[in-house]
C-alpha cells in the first residue's frame, strides 16, 4: 500500500515540475503576443501555427549562442547565480496545492500537490527571498558595474518589498490561523475567498509580488536605460535563458500564490452543488473527483489570469524612479501594511474570526493583543 | 517679461488623495490598454497578406504582347533615353523571315534588360514608349533575391508569357482600341 502511493506522490511531483517548466516556457510565448496585442501588433507567428514553436526556437538561439566569460569574473560564481536563480524558483512551486485530491475505487486518496507542509507559506516565502542571491551573485561575479548596480538593487528592492509583503500576509493568516497553502484554499470552500475579508492586504501583496519577481514597474534591476542590462549585461547562452527563465517560473508561482491565497485556490463557486447534484446520481466518489478535476481547472484558470495581469501591468505602465520606488515600499506600503493588520485585528475582535474553530482557538491569544494595544 | 498674451496661467494644485493613492491611475490606464488588446491590428503579415495598393501602382514591368500574341517593342530605345536611373539596356535586331508572328514591328529587341536595383519605378519608360510594349504592373513588385545578378531581368522575365490566362490579372490590360489611342496620344505630344 505505502510505495504505490509513494510512486503517485512522485508522478504528482514530477507532473508539477513539468507544468512549471511547460507554462514558464509559454509565458514568454504569452508575454510576446500580449506584448503585441497590447500593442496593436500580432507578435510571433511565424513558428509553427500561431508561432505555438516560438519558444523551441528561442530556446535553439539561446542554446547555441557562445558561452562568454567576461575577464576578470568569478568563473565559478559565474555559473553558480543563474543555477541559483533557477533553483530557487522551481523550488517554490513544490508546495502549491493543485488541486484537492483524487481517491480510487480502492481507497488510495492522492493530494494534487507535491509535498503539503504546514509551514507551506513560510516555505515559498523562504524559497522566493532566496531567488535574490541568484540575481547578486551574478552580479556580482560578473565584474561589472553596471551588474553590480542591478545586484545592489535587486537586494535592496527586495529586503524593503518583502517586509510589506510580510505584513500583508500577517493579516491574512489572522483570518485563516494556519500557514498551510491547502488549508488554506479548503477554508474557502464556503465560497467566500480571502480577497473579500482582506481587499487591502492583497493589493499590498500584490504590489510587492511584482516587486518581488522584478517586473514592471519594479524591473530596476534591469532596468535597460540606466544600467544597459542589469544584473545579467554580462551573461549570454543559456546561462541568461535561466535567468529570463527563472523570473517567468517566479510570476508562476506568484500567481500561484496569489490565487490561493486570495481567490480561492481550487475552490470555485457553486462547487457544492456540483458535489451534491453527482453524489445523488454517480456516487460519492465520482462526485469528488470530478470536483477536485474541475478545480485543477479552476486554479489553472486563475493562475492564467494572474500572469495576464503580470503582462498586461508590465505593458501599461513605466518603471518607477529608484527613489520613488523606495519611497513606495516604506512610506506607503509598510505603515498601510500595519495599518491593516490593525484593522484586521479590531475587525476579528469585534466581529469574530471567520471560522469558528479559529475563534475557539484564538480566544486566549485575542485578548492578551488587546490589552497589548491598549497599553 | 511677457512676450505674449497667449500664455496660461496654470495654477499648482496639490494632488488629491485618489492621485496621489496612483491606484486609480494605474486602472485608467489598464483599461486603455485592455482597449488595445481587442482592437484590430495593425500588422499585415506580408507574404500570405499585401498591403492593398492602388490600381495606378508602379510595380514590376512587363513587355506586353499585342492581342495576337506578337512583342509590340521595337527596339527605339526611347525608355532607355526616358529612363532617369539608366536602368534600361536592350540591343535591337532585324526581324527574319518566318518570324512575323513572333514579333509585331521589323525591328525587336533581341535583349531587353532592366536592372531592377538601378530602377526608381518613376513609370517614364511607361510614358516614353510609342508603341505601348512597356508597362508597370499594378498588382507586382521586384521581390528580394540573395545576389546581385538577379536582379538584372532579361527579357525571359519581362515578356507576358503568350498564354493570356497566365497573364497579371491586376496589371493593366489594355484593349487594341485603347492601346491604339494610347499610341496615338503618346504620338501627338512628340
Amino acid at each position: 500500500m505505502e510505495i504505490p502511493l509513494l510512486a503517485w506522490q512522485g508522478l504528482v511531483i514530477l507532473a508539477v515540475f513539468g507544468i512549471t517548466l511547460l507554462i514558464a516556457t509559454y509565458s514568454t510565448y504569452a508575454e510576446r503576443v500580449v506584448a503585441a496585442f497590447l500593442q496593436d501588433r500580432v507578435g510571433p507567428d511565424r513558428a509553427g501555427p500561431f508561432g505555438l514553436l516560438q519558444p523551441l526556437a528561442d530556446a535553439v538561439k539561446l542554446f547555441t549562442k557562445e558561452e562568454f566569460f567576461p575577464s576578470g569574473a568569478n568563473r565559478w560564481l559565474f555559473v553558480f547565480g543563474p543555477c541559483l536563480a533557477m533553483t530557487t524558483a522551481l523550488m517554490a512551486s513544490a508546495v502549491i496545492p493543485f488541486g484537492n485530491t483524487l481517491i480510487f475505487g480502492d481507497g488510495t486518496e492522492i493530494r494534487l500537490q507535491a509535498i503539503e507542509v504546514n509551514i507551506g507559506m513560510l516555505y515559498v516565502f523562504g524559497v522566493v527571498s532566496l531567488g535574490v542571491y541568484g540575481i547578486m551573485i551574478g552580479g556580482w561575479a560578473s565584474n561589472n558595474k553596471f551588474s553590480l548596480l542591478g545586484a545592489v538593487r535587486a537586494a535592496a528592492q527586495a529586503v524593503s518589498y518583502e517586509l510589506a509583503m510580510g505584513m500583508a500576509l500577517i493579516a491574512l493568516l489572522m483570518v485563516t490561523g494556519t500557514l498551510s497553502l491547502r488549508e488554506i484554499t479548503l477554508q474557502q470552500y464556503n465560497g467566500l475567498w480571502n480577497i473579500v475579508y482582506q481587499p487591502l492586504g492583497f493589493i499590498i501583496f500584490c504590489v510587492c509580488a511584482f516587486a518581488e519577481t522584478n517586473r514592471t514597474p519594479f524591473d530596476l534591476p534591469e532596468c535597460e536605460t540606466e544600467l544597459v542590462g542589469g544584473y545579467h549585461t554580462e551573461y549570454s547562452s543559456m546561462k541568461m535563458g535561466l535567468y529570463l527563465f527563472a523570473e517567468y517560473i517566479n510570476v508562476f508561482v506568484a500567481s500561484a500564490v496569489m490565487s490561493t491565497l486570495y481567490f480561492g485556490g481550487f475552490s470555485f463557486p457553486g462547487e457544492h452543488w456540483v458535489y451534491n447534484t453527482l453524489t445523488q446520481s454517480q456516487g460519492e466518489l465520482f462526485a469528488h473527483n470530478v470536483v477536485t478535476i474541475l478545480g485543477t481547472v479552476t486554479i489553472f484558470a486563475k493562475i492564467f489570469f494572474f500572469i495576464f495581469f503580470f503582462m498586461w501591468v508590465r505593458w501599461t505602465l513605466p518603471r518607477f524612479r529608484y527613489d520613488q520606488l523606495m519611497r513606495l515600499g516604506w512610506t506607503m506600503l509598510f505603515p498601510i501594511a500595519i495599518l491593516n493588520i490593525l484593522v484586521t485585528g479590531a475587525c476579528i475582535l469585534f466581529f469574530g474570526a471567520k471560522d469558528p474553530k479559529i475563534e475557539a482557538a484564538k480566544k486566549p491569544q485575542t485578548t492578551e493583543t488587546r490589552t497589548v494595544v491598549r497599553g | 517679461m511677457q512676450l505674449t498674451n497667449r500664455s496660461k496661467h496654470l495654477e499648482k494644485k496639490p494632488m488629491t488623495l485618489a492621485e496621489r493613492a496612483y491606484l486609480p491611475a494605474i486602472l485608467t490606464g489598464m483599461g486603455i490598454t485592455l482597449k488595445h488588446f481587442f482592437s484590430k491590428k495593425a500588422t499585415i503579415r506580408y507574404p500570405e497578406e499585401l498591403r492593398p495598393m492602388s490600381p495606378t501602382f508602379r510595380g514590376l514591368h512587363v513587355l506586353k504582347r499585342d492581342e495576337v500574341g506578337r512583342e509590340r517593342c521595337t527596339a527605339c530605345g526611347l525608355c532607355a533615353v526616358a529612363c532617369p536611373a539608366e536602368a534600361i539596356t536592350m540591343v535591337a535586331g532585324e526581324r527574319k523571315k518566318g518570324e512575323e508572328g513572333l514579333y509585331r514591328e521589323e525591328k525587336y529587341a533581341v535583349s531587353y534588360e532592366i536592372n531592377m536595383l538601378r530602377c526608381i519605378f518613376c513609370g517614364l519608360c511607361e510614358e516614353a514608349c510609342p508603341k505601348a510594349a512597356i508597362y508597370l504592373q499594378a498588382d507586382k513588385m521586384a521581390p528580394p533575391r540573395f545576389e546581385r545578378d538577379e536582379f538584372t531581368y532579361g527579357k525571359d522575365r519581362l515578356v507576358e508569357p503568350v498564354d493570356p490566362s497566365a497573364r497579371s490579372k491586376r496589371g493593366i490590360q489594355l484593349t487594341p482600341e485603347q492601346a491604339e489611342a494610347l499610341a496615338r496620344r503618346m504620338a501627338g505630344m512628340e
